[in-house]
């Protein structure tokens, strides 16, 4: 690791203003991610400013029936809290799938957000790897890609965005607030973190020196029947092979009213199955319906050689999620 | 800067990469805490920071200034084993050893996460909070540590007996 | 009770749960300095530039070494002649080694030593068909008894199949690591993590030209090895170098992924076997021919994955064959079973297959083929228990005799099926020496330069000496893990235990029989080897369930009964029985290295990419044995128990995943593409290629 800095900001604004002048300076939040990644030399900062004590580590209700979590929340304490446990169980099961306790721990809900995407080729500074080196080349595509992205990929990368938590704020149309050299502004969840296109080595839209303070989640009712459903090599402890958060409201006549699904462990960034949605909003809640969506929404798929299954499995998943939450009592 | 560790105060000046594990284990000399990976993927190096549990190799030394840390030396009263340490040697829960450490320091916070209700991923209703700690229960919650020599069917016998106790 | 056999606690638990007890990389030095050793980026080549210069200017460095300013050593080893040439031979090969004042300050200067390379192409994908495979080294990589084209002739069954095995790493918990102390230039001290410390000591000092006794090798406490602690490793000798060089004391701790090319692995397998049977389910004829792989830079590897086929079933047409390929690769080591492991799955594998051609169930089909003796030697075994431990095992898992009709059995969510193989591992001894004094107070010091590695070694020969000496465990103070100790073979072979125990209770007898205050006694030749068959063997029945959506397969229960000659500590035995059959679990349902054939180099090389079993992975597992005492393989009547376990465990999950979902997966691990994919998916294809 190569030396660095450290300084802990008396504020989000102080914060902010260290890391937009600095080119080389980096927040610090729980550090699991980016800490390992300084470990292998991928990530070389030459200022660490630690924001843990500069953002809310409390998760609030809104007035409008919605809840705030500060980005300083840990992730073991966002999962435990009983409001989220009670309104949006999908997050809460999503935060709990992933990683240990130890590391949720450490994590921040603000610093999962913003862990880098995943692959091998990534982490190893003797591969090539144009996140890492622009225009180096990506070892991965004609390489190690079981694990790696089937949708919205480029030519230039095909890693995965690894967050559990993020898949189900996608679903759930949580808002990321963010505050900046040139003030606050809030984005969509689904907006925050990109496709990989010619640009891979941003992983989200951030501005330099932008730093997330909150993830807002609307009042939302659909989500207290949620459920997110994560399928992995190991029965713990591993990231997703791909991952379901999904909610769904039908009414009396078996109509669906309402309808969330997002997708984790295929794309850049966590997937909003909007195509899906679409396709069952209105009409019948069968196996059949949820497998048309499913098909609608993975038509866009573009496997590569070793990671095919995931298009099956990620098609298997949301139809087995779905027909759990209807068929829950 | 200033850590205290087991109840002590240390005083010690640290390079700002030097993680929480490696203060412990080249600085203080408190090598019961065991880097396995040293990047998060192992658990071997779980310590109590403020009492819970975290992976001391990816947490920044400098980053924890005046944080209260229980390593697996602090455990016992004494002669005393701890309750966890006594019923890891019963059941033989350990074999090598070098998991152990990481074992029972993540049993301690496991068992007081669970009075305090916290979920796990196989906790089929997130609303119940009186946790009940079936061996499903307590072989996610000790997922974070792995065990090479595979002694895991004694430690969640280890675990059981002092989740009822 | 008896002293021997009862399941005390381990003895050196209270200081393992205390974390008192110190390992390789603990053992407080003064003065010591930190290594970081820098590896080949390229697979095959040669070294032509090493800038250290930026490294040097470092504060804080002490020395950088490379092959143009490390001292020469004299070593025949190939892996152990570090920095001694420019030429490159794998990936991740030791070019030059940083040493500087905090581990911290070797970690940033290790990324500044420019190494730069003349690449030449490499060579490392494994074929079956390969042009170039040769006979493993000895003269034991064949066997050919009776005519086996003529016993699939007259066969009204026969079954064909390739398995393959991926490479695996061993993965100890605690990383390789060693301190090095040199005193003047000709007395050496090493806290190193092994399997057996005289082995260590002996390639240093051929290595610096020093006599052996002028080296000295401590390992009290090894966090694990499986294997790839039992072998020097380059690492050990660049410690020695980096010290000698630096005129301090280094420590050297290999990182996590350094682990996956510096310190062996469990060699990757192609093995097709053949099975014929008359219509009566009795073996006709069994062909096991196994390709596996070595490094180019010597022949170490686990080579004899076929050999357990010669002796399992009786059938009088059997041939094996060994043949491996030369590769650009790092040096493979052993691991759990080193070869017996993946033979086992294959061939238990292979049988379920036959069973199920057959229609008869696959228990019945492994007692109608049950060996007077062994078919290979022709020996009588010293003792097999294999058909009690099958019977034993289908009692106490509930077996129910089936013949066919896989996917069967559906409970929810869940396709349940069950699965059965048969084991079997060498039983023996080899070379170990022990001293004891009586102390005259009662007490006696017993010293032998054992290895506990986990298995309770510690635990286990104090209870043998106790027992030998007729006292009590408290009156045995026990020293091992130090080459000022009589020498002894490593932890290893499942033979550790019977080694040094039997001189342990030679050198008991002799100190009773001269009424001596000391006696040093060895384990000696065992007479009976070359009389009788010596094997261990078990029986493993699981149960998994495999999800219908998404094929992840849970093992909810495995029972595993075994013949282990008598069991000296009940406790330990079945920890080490328990650890096998999980290895067996991790083996069949996780573990591989995916080598990127581009580089040469482990794509997954580290805990969150190469995944073992996590607690949750596990389920329950009933380990038992039968009554069994076999005073042919050691004087407790003691066989080993560290690796029998694993042994069957793989195939036992594998058969019971066919029986689930209808799936046959010859290709491990299982894992859920495969399953999904079903049985036409596509064939193993290497990475980069």
């Amino acid at each position: 690791m190569r030396p660095f800095r450290y300084e802990r900001a008396r504020d989000a604004a102080a914060a902010v203003e260290l890391v937009s002048r600095e080119p080389g300076a980096a927040f610090l939040a729980g550090g699991t991610n980016l800490v390992d990644l300084m470990k292998l030399d991928v990530e070389r900062p030459d200022l660490l400013v630690d924001v843990t004590q500069v953002t809310s580590d409390r998760i609030e209700r809104l007035p409008d029936g919605g809840v705030r979590i500060g980005a300083a929340v840990r992730n073991g304490d966002l999962a435990a809290d009983r409001t989220i446990r009670e309104r949006y169980p999908a997050l809460s099961q999503a935060l709990l799938s992933g990683a240990t306790y130890q590391l949720r721990n450490l994590a921040t809900t603000g610093g999962n957000l913003m862990q880098r995407t995943r692959c091998v080729y990534f982490q190893d500074v003797a591969k090539p790897c144009n996140k890492r080196t622009p225009g180096a080349g990506c070892a991965a595509r004609d390489g190690y890609h079981r694990g790696l992205a089937v949708l919205g990929h480029s030519p230039s990368c095909v890693a995965t965005q690894p967050s559990d938590m993020a898949v189900a704020l996608a679903a759930f149309d949580a808002t990321v607030r963010v505050q900046g050299r040139g003030g606050a502004r809030e984005i969509a969840l689904t907006d925050l973190h990109r496709l990989p296109g010619d640009e891979p080595q941003r992983d989200t839209v951030l501005e330099r020196g932008e730093l997330i303070v909150a993830v807002d989640l609307p009042a939302l009712p659909i989500a207290a029947r949620s459920r997110y459903r994560k399928v992995r090599d190991r029965a713990s402890y591993a990231f997703a092979l791909v991952s379901v958060a999904a909610a769904i409201d039908v009414d009396g006549e078996g109509a669906v009213r309402d309808v969330r699904i997002a997708l984790g462990g295929v794309a850049h960034k966590p997937w909003r199955a909007t195509l899906a949605e679409q396709a069952l909003r209105g009409g019948e809640a069968t196996e059949e319906s949820f497998a048309r969506a499913a098909d609608a929404e993975l038509s866009r798929a573009q496997p590569l050689p070793d990671n095919a299954f995931k298009v099956t499995l990620a098609r298997d998943v949301i139809v087995r999620t779905l027909l759990d939450l209807v068929e829950q009592p | 800067m200033a850590l205290r560790v087991n109840g002590t105060e240390h005083v010690l000046t640290v390079d700002t990469r030097t993680t929480l594990l490696d203060a412990l284990r080249e600085r203080l000399g408190l090598t019961g805490t065991k880097k396995g990976c040293d990047r998060g993927q192992c658990g071997a190096c779980t310590i109590l920071v403020d009492g819970r549990r975290i992976t001391g190799c990816l947490a920044l030394a400098v980053a924890h200034q005046g944080a209260s840390i229980v390593t697996i030396e602090g455990l016992a009263d004494g002669d005393e084993l701890h309750p966890l340490q006594a019923a890891f040697v019963e059941h033989d829960a350990l074999q090598c050893g070098y998991c152990t450490p990481g074992q029972i320091c993540s049993a301690v916070a496991m068992l007081d996460e669970a009075r305090r209700g916290w979920p796990s991923a196989v906790t089929e209703d997130l609303a119940v909070t009186d946790i009940v700690l079936d061996d499903d229960e307590i072989r996610e919650r000790m997922s974070g540590n792995l065990c090479r020599c595979a002694a895991y069917v004694n430690i969640v016998a280890a675990v059981r007996e002092q989740a009822a106790a | 009770m008896s002293v021997l056999g009862a399941p005390i606690d381990r003895l050196d638990g209270r200081s393992k749960v205390t974390g008192a007890a110190r390992y390789a990389y603990e053992h407080p030095v003064e003065g010591v300095a930190c290594a970081a050793v820098i590896q080949s980026t390229i697979a095959r080549g040669r070294v032509v530039a090493v800038d250290a210069s930026a490294a040097l200017a470092l504060d804080g460095v002490v020395t950088v070494l490379w092959h143009e300013n490390a001292a020469r050593l004299r070593t025949d080893d190939a892996e152990l002649a570090v920095l001694q040439a420019d030429v490159v031979r794998f990936c991740g090969e030791v070019v030059a080694v940083v040493v500087a004042a905090t581990p911290e300050i070797a970690r940033h200067a290790e990324t500044l030593v420019d190494v730069r390379y003349e690449v030449e192409p490499h060579d490392v994908v494994l074929r079956f068909d390969r042009g170039d495979l040769v006979a493993p080294p000895g003269d034991d990589a064949d066997s050919d008894d009776g005519d086996v084209e003529a016993g699939r002739a007259q066969a009204s069954v026969v079954v064909d199949r390739t398995y393959t095995t991926p490479t695996q790493h061993n993965n100890p918990l605690e990383a390789h690591a060693t301190i090095a102390i040199w005193e003047g230039d000709d007395r050496l001290t090493l806290y190193d993590a092994n399997q057996g410390s005289h082995g260590i000591r002996e390639d240093v000092a051929d290595a610096f030209g020093l006599d052996r006794e002028q080296v000295r090798v401590i390992s009290p406490h090894v966090g694990g090895a499986f294997g790839s602690k039992l072998f020097t490793h380059a690492h050990v000798v660049v410690a020695a170098l980096a010290a000698k060089a630096a005129g301090r004391p280094v420590k050297l701790e290999l990182t996590r992924r350094q682990m996956f090319s510096l310190v062996g692995y469990r060699t990757p397998t192609i093995q097709r076997v053949r099975l014929a049977a008359g219509a009566d389910a009795r073996l006709t004829s069994i062909e096991h021919d196994v390709v596996l792989q070595v490094s180019s830079v010597k022949d170490v590897t686990e080579d004899h994955a076929a050999k357990p086929t010669r002796m399992m079933y009786a059938g009088p047409n059997r041939r094996t064959s060994h043949r491996m390929a030369r590769l650009d690769l790092p040096p493979p080591t052993i691991m759990r079973a080193p070869g017996e492991a993946q033979g086992a799955y294959a061939l238990e594998c292979a049988i379920d297959e036959l069973a199920l051609a057959c229609a008869i169930d696959p228990v019945l089909l492994r007692l109608r083929n049950e060996p007077p003796a062994d078919p290979d030697s022709g020996l009588p075994f010293s003792s097999r228990g294999l058909v009690e431990c099958l019977e034993r095992g289908a009692e106490r898992f509930g077996w129910q005799p089936r013949a066919g009709a896989p996917r069967g059995r559906r409970d929810g969510r869940w396709l349940v099926g069950t699965g059965v193989a048969a084991s079997a591992y060498p039983a023996g001894r080899a070379q170990a020496t022990a001293t004891i004094r009586a102390l005259g107070d009662g007490r006696y010091r017993v010293q032998i330069d054992a290895a506990d590695i986990g298995t309770g070694a510690w635990t286990v020969l104090t209870q043998i000496a106790a027992d030998a000496l007729s006292v009590g465990v408290d009156d045995v103070i026990l020293e091992i893990g130090d080459t000022a100790l009589p020498r002894a073979r490593p932890a290893g072979g499942s033979q550790g235990t019977t080694s040094w125990g039997t001189a342990i209770v030679h050198a008991a007898r002799k100190l009773r029989a001269d009424d001596a205050s000391s006696a040093t006694a060895d384990a000696g030749d065992d007479p009976y080897a070359s009389r009788y068959a010596m094997y261990a063997h078990g029986a493993q029945f699981v149960e998994v369930c495999v999800d219908a959506d998404t094929c992840e397969v849970r093992v909810p229960r495995m029972v595993g009964v075994f013949a282990v000659g008598r069991v000296l500590n009940a406790k330990a035995a079945r920890s080490q029985l328990l650890g096998g059959m999980t290895w067996g679990l991790s083996m069949a349902l996780l573990e591989e290295s995916v080598l990127d054939a581009r580089y040469g180099d482990y794509a997954n090389a580290d805990l969150a990419e190469y995944h073992v079993a996590v607690n949750a992975d596990v389920g329950e597992i009933d380990v038992s044995w039968i009554e069994e005492h076999d005073p042919y393989v050691s004087p407790m009547g003691a066989k080993g128990v560290g690796e029998i376990g694993i042994v069957g465990t793989a195939a036992a999950i594998a058969n019971a995943v066919h029986d689930a979902t209808g799936v046959r997966v010859r290709d491990l691990p299982i894992r859920l593409d495969k399953l999904l994919l079903g049985p036409s998916g596509r064939p193993r294809r290497p990475i980069g290629r």
